[in-house]
């Protein structure tokens, strides 16, 4: 019976698999310097920026694809997807109340209300469909304290001076193959630029959502905190079910300057595919924060349970004296689902700190495997770090795996790994049966408990978005 | 549950694991307002039995009937069993991490209450009700805050187990060693605290080894289970019996009468 139970609380519906039909300007399929210029020209960008993108794709042409994560797909072709999609706009927008009706209900349906009379209080939304940004909530009120919150491409047009200056300066062009190939061909993203002293007065967030079938999405988001300055950040993602796969490859780039921090969340939920494992995005992505400034922090704290696959590795680089990283993650993987992720600290200032906290959950077929990387450089004097990686599987046929890479060259450093595996088996569900629970909530009632020292780390709103949506990936008919 | 009413009736029951008969036919009638010790050999069925009847889905039944006050037990999944009153003391209880002992407790207690159509209680009310529990087993509170059972040692398990009878109030509460792994203190306090839940209207079956904890709580009926049958039933003295005769003899017994 067990095992069936199992398979039935696994087997979930995903919501948001719906696709919007309005009109869009795509590109045709294909990559090349000719779709690259296109594209720059759509946005009507400035010409470093078209620089930029070259420079990154003939760097791109020289890379191969990372072979080294624990995950298994067919190859992409790159040439076939198409690299902007875009809903045709009537004309430029004035106000919320102009955007498109179908969008607008798109996103309520999500719900993200793009009104800011009925969106969340305290929570300032910027919102991307495929390629471009929608709309961004309380931008006004931001402003007021000197913080630009916007799209991409406007902050590309109002504050070229800061993009220029940090663009690319944590996630270099040449990176790696998927942030090379994002900074050819990326279209938009949020940026945020809060100044010296300013504490962020409400969270902000971006949402994410692919709905086009054959094209993908490379957004960028820069975050730049000046001097005792502090943001958090929520980021959001959904995309209708297709039996194909869609490419999600973005960069998100942190800078956290003296004595600022910078909190960034996300809760993923791609779609995953479907039981068999056909469809769902792949998604590709590299975060990174510098910790610029002495005793800057950065925070990243994920959930992560859409996609076919993750590969994805929020990371902290800890130049600042006294600086601290932080990267608490849930991943949840089922069906077929894979999930290469985890985290690099490194450690370049004196007295840096960093914690990792990561909780990976398989289920059916799943591969869920925790990546991660501390480096202690040769000037980190007293560098600490605490890695603490856990795994859970429910039934038998899926997997975990850890792979933590430690590199100290200070002898004053100290690191510390902890690792544990455990099993939701029969024996625990036959345990809360016999004391009158269903598989349902006891399922539900251990992953909480697993996961409840990463979701005390999410902004309020998300930790109880996170637990339904945990609740919800594992609820089906018991029997 | 009146005194005297049946509350379990076992006919002809057997069960196999893996393909393996364990259960080869048993026989087994309990009363409301009884105590029942099962004894027997290591690997004679006991704990088979006790799973069997809570519903483990390692076992497969497959023959005979089991009758729990009146309906067919077999008719119900294993949460139904434990919310229509029936209890498992296990022998090892597995550990929860990251589930703590309290919400624990409160969900089992406030589920089992729902579906007996009785009033969930909150937090608050739910602490008041837990002290006076806590107080008969001569458990710290601080023990709730701790993840189920991990940690534990052997007797403050066992200790959980009974706290967790005292809470669901079963009306059938089947026992497996609960007093194995417990020294002579926490055995009295043990047995004592299952005494103060007995009534008239429930009953008691104690899977055990030992005499000791027949001492405390005294069963109308000893069965001796051997291969996975009763092959012998007596009183309480029968327990003793077997205490200084061991089970040799209560096999060799049922042998001959079989042979005959």
């Amino acid at each position: 019976m067990s095992s069936s139970v199992l398979q039935n609380l696994v087997n979930q519906p995903y919501r948001h698999g719906f696709v919007t039909d309005i009109d869009a300007d795509v590109v045709p399929k294909g990559l090349s310097e000719d779709v690259i210029r296109l594209i720059s020209k759509k946005k009507a960008e400035p010409e470093w920026l078209l620089e930029f993108r070259l420079r990154a794709y003939r760097h791109w042409l020289t890379m191969r694809e990372p072979t080294w994560p624990n995950v298994k797909y067919p190859k992409i072709d790159f040439q076939d997807i198409s690299y902007y999609s875009a809903p045709k706009a009537k004309q430029k927008l004035a106000s919320m109340d102009e955007v498109d009706p179908e969008l607008r209900r798109t996103f309520e349906k999500l719900g993200v209300p793009l009104h800011e009379q009925k969106a969340l209080a305290g929570v300032a939304v910027d919102v991307i469909f495929d390629s471009v940004s929608v709309t961004t909530t309380y931008k006004q009120r931001l402003a007021e304290v000197g913080i630009v919150f916007c799209s991409f491409s406007e902050a590309v047009r109002d504050h070229p001076e800061l993009v220029r200056k940090y663009l690319g300066s944590v996630v270099p062009p040449g990176d790696n193959f998927y942030a090379a190939l994002n900074s050819a061909v990326f279209t938009d993203g949020s940026f945020c630029y809060i100044p010296k002293g300013v504490r962020c007065p409400m969270e902000l967030s971006t949402y994410f959502r692919i709905n086009t079938q054959e094209s993908g999405q490379f957004e960028r988001t820069l975050i730049v905190a000046e001097d005792r300055s502090y943001v958090s950040y929520l980021e959001g993602c959904t995309a209708p079910k297709f039996d194909t796969n869609q490419l999600h490859a973005a960069v998100v780039e942190l800078v956290a300057l003296d004595n600022a921090e910078i909190k960034y969340s996300t809760v993923q939920n791609w779609y995953a595919g479907d039981e068999n494992g056909v469809g769902g995005i792949y998604n590709f992505v590299t975060k990174r924060g510098l910790c610029k400034g002495v005793n800057s922090k950065i925070s990243w704290t994920q959930i992560e349970t859409g996609s076919a696959i993750t590969w994805k590795y929020p990371s902290c680089v800890l130049l600042g004296d006294n600086a601290v990283g932080e990267f608490y993650s849930v991943a949840l993987t089922n069906h077929h689902q894979q999930a290469d992720t985890g985290t690099k600290m490194v450690h370049i200032g004196r007295n840096t700190r960093s914690t990792i906290l990561s909780k990976g959950i398989s289920a059916g077929y799943a591969n869920n495997s925790y990546r991660g990387l501390v480096k202690i450089g040769a000037k980190a004097a007293n560098a600490r770090n605490y890695s603490q990686c856990d795994s859970m599987l429910i039934g038998d046929r899926c997997g975990a795996n850890t792979f933590p890479y430690i590199q100290v060259n200070n002898s004053s450093a100290r690191v510390e790994h902890e690792a544990s595996t455990s099993k939701i088996g029969e024996d625990q569900l036959f345990y809360f049966a016999q004391r009158g629970i269903g598989a349902e909530e006891a399922v539900s009632m251990i992953i909480n408990g697993f996961c409840r020292e990463v979701f005390t780390q999410l902004p309020m709103e998300f930790a109880v978005e996170a637990t339904k949506l945990l609740g919800l990936k594992l609820e089906g008919s018991v029997g | 549950m009146m005194p005297g009413e049946s509350l379990l009736e076992v006919r002809g029951l057997t069960a196999s694991v893996a393909g393996v008969e364990i259960l080869k036919g048993i026989d087994l009638n309990v009363r409301a307002g009884e105590v029942h010790a099962i004894m027997g050999p290591n690997g004679s069925g006991k704990s088979t039995f006790a799973k069997v009847l809570a519903g483990h889905p390692a076992y497969e039944v497959t023959s005979g009937e089991v009758l729990f006050e009146g309906k067919n037990l077999f008719d119900l999944t294993p949460e139904e069993r434990a919310r229509a009153g029936l209890f498992l003391g296990f022998q090892y209880p597995v550990e929860i991490p990251g589930v703590t002992n309290l919400s624990f407790l409160r969900l089992a207690y406030n589920t089992v209450q729902g579906a007996r159509g009785k009033d969930e209680l909150d937090p608050l009310e739910f602490d008041d009700y837990l002290q006076d529990k806590l107080k008969l087993l001569h458990i710290d509170p601080a023990f709730l805050e701790r993840s189920v059972n991990e940690g534990f040692s052997g007797g403050e398990k066992k200790r959980n187990e009974i706290l967790q009878m005292a809470i669901l109030e079963p009306t059938l509460a089947l026992l497996d060693e609960t007093d194995s792994g417990l020294d002579i203190d926490a055995l009295r306090i043990v047995a004592n605290g299952v005494n103060r839940l007995r009534s008239p209207g429930n009953a008691l079956v104690l899977v055990t080894h030992y005499q000791r904890l027949l001492n405390y709580l005294t069963p109308e009926f000893v069965h001796v289970m051997d291969q996975g049958r009763i092959i012998k039933t007596g009183g309480k003295e029968l327990a003793l019996e077997l205490e200084s005769r061991g089970y040799d003899w209560v096999s060799a017994e049922y042998r001959a009468l079989r042979a005959a």
